[in-house]
């Protein structure tokens, strides 16, 4: 009798400890002192620094869920409770827009992506000197890249590869990553001896002692990021405030710093649409 | 509609089911019937594909298939390319995936048959392989079944692996989930529907196969 009261006891223990963390988090969610970021996982470590410049500066805990574009997308579309997306493809925060899902006025062009050839460190090829040609190399038996059906990043490699003119050639040794990161990730275990990836990953500790060469902006088309503050937002103004960050100059030198580029003054958003 | 990826889908599955049946038995005989006190840690390995999340599985078979990995250098040696990226690959991923599934039914079935009928069969002359093929297998068909059809479906249904070794190549490791999961990415949710209706139908029917022999509603082996 006594050992089941006392488990019992525990149980009511571990049940009031955890209905006290939800509270807790509802009433820091209320006061607007958190906000839920949806981010595509080409942001994973540039958005790290992001995040905790903004935190110490606001004092608004964001909470950052990593992801593809296309996934946070049809989520948001099905009342998926985040904030503020940031997506690698300014397409999906535009027809969030259109469709009313997003406060009006807030949709932004955060960044352009750039793109790289990336090789293992022992690779013997001359990536440097050879640049796209390097993919050549008889030792390339498999080119990773993101999955061209829909990551942005996929099919900036693909008119990559078609503007070298090597598309067809080189298309049966293609794999595809279901996003970017997975794409890094057949490289870094030695499954695909070259991968196309997006220059914000080379940042991370695992990937800097690669070999890489970054593909000239003129080879794809942009890869335009945008980001919007959405409609359900349960904290409009620190999802903006911390969009202004972004914006500002202290998160565009962030950006700078994680290989990201930025649309050109005379080709920005507001003038294209 | 897609029918290579549903195609590759079925072969998939029923290569990795028949596999599964051979490697299986002979795992679950032993774990069936052996006396050794150290045989619940294999029942635990046995068991670990169900704990483990797909996409990790999946990645340290990536990074096992790699050319820094054990198995990917001896499949180098042998065969001159890497392991991920080929039905080959997938395969191997698969049967470690599905292994309990095709395991656990045999074991159960096996420790089902009534011993008495195995010391008889004994008695009467008959070896362990003999008592195999003539009593304790046709006393499990139920359990046979059970496993192959649940590894067959199972492996139907597989995607987190697929993902992580797969590399997506339409023809060879472009599967159905694989597909659907495509469709829905690119906001086609018209074709992931059909796909997904047909993989809905398909497996809802090898299911109350099972459940319905099982059940003794259909019974495949009539009494002569």
């Amino acid at each position: 009798m006594t050992g089941q009261s006392r488990t019992l006891g525990s149980w009511l223990r571990f049940v009031l400890l955890f209905a006290a963390i939800f509270v807790m988090q509802r009433e820091l969610l209320a006061q607007g002192r958190e906000i839920r970021v949806a981010a595509a996982s080409d942001l994973q470590f540039a958005m790290e620094e992001l995040t905790k410049n903004f935190e110490k500066q606001a004092g608004t805990k964001v909470n950052v869920t990593y992801g593809s574009s296309g996934n946070f997308f049809s989520q948001i579309q099905n009342g998926a409770p985040f904030d503020l997306l940031f997506s690698a493809d300014i397409e999906y925060p535009r027809r969030l827009e259109a469709a009313g899902l997003a406060e009006p006025d807030t949709l932004y062009e955060y960044a352009v992506g750039r793109i790289v050839i990336w090789m293992a460190p022992e690779a013997k090829v001359d990536l440097n000197k050879l640049g796209w040609k390097a993919l050549l190399d008889a030792s390339v038996q498999k080119i990773a890249i993101a999955n061209p059906e829909h990551a942005p990043y996929g099919r900036a490699a693909v008119a990559a590869l078609q503007k070298a003119g090597i598309y067809e050639s080189m298309k049966t040794k293609l794999v595809y990553g279901e996003n970017i990161s997975q794409a890094a990730q057949f490289v870094q275990s030695g499954n695909a001896q070259a991968g196309i990836i997006a220059l914000s990953l080379m940042i991370s500790s695992h990937m800097k002692n690669g070999k890489q060469w970054e593909i000239p902006a003129e080879m794809h088309p942009a890869i335009e990021q945008g980001a919007v503050v959405l409609k359900n937002a349960r904290n409009k103004n620190a999802a903006r405030a911390f969009l202004e960050f972004v914006k500002s100059a202290a998160g565009r030198s962030i950006l700078a710093r994680f290989g990201f580029a930025f649309p050109e003054p005379g080709n920005s958003l507001g003038l294209r649409r | 509609m897609n029918m290579d990826a549903l195609l590759l889908s079925l072969r998939l599955a029923l290569c990795v089911s028949a596999i599964l049946l051979l490697i299986g038995m002979p795992i679950a005989y032993w774990l069936a019937y052996s006396n050794w006190r150290g045989k619940f840690l294999l029942e635990s390995i046995v068991a670990l594909p169900l704990v483990l999340p797909p996409t990790v599985l999946g990645f340290y078979a990536l990074v096992a298939m790699g050319p820094r990995g054990p198995l990917g250098k001896l499949w180098i040696v042998f065969f001159g390319h890497g392991l991920a990226f080929t039905f080959g690959g997938l395969l191997l991923a698969s049967v470690l995936y599905s292994f309990p599934f095709a395991v656990q039914p045999l074991i159960a079935s096996f420790e089902g048959v009534d011993r008495k009928l195995l010391d008889a069969s004994a008695v009467l002359g008959a070896g362990s392989l003999r008592t195999f093929w003539r009593v304790i297998l046709p006393l499990s068909l139920p359990g046979v079944v059970t496993a192959l059809v649940l590894s067959f479906a199972h492996t139907l249904g597989e995607f987190g692996v697929v993902l992580m070794v797969g590399g997506n190549l339409a023809g060879v490791t472009r599967t159905v989930s694989i597909d659907i999961y495509d469709h829905v990415q690119s906001l086609e949710y018209a074709e992931a529907n059909h796909m997904a209706l047909v993989l809905l139908v398909i497996s809802f029917a090898v299911l109350s196969l099972v459940y319905g022999v099982n059940r003794r509603v259909w019974n495949p082996w009539p009494a002569k």
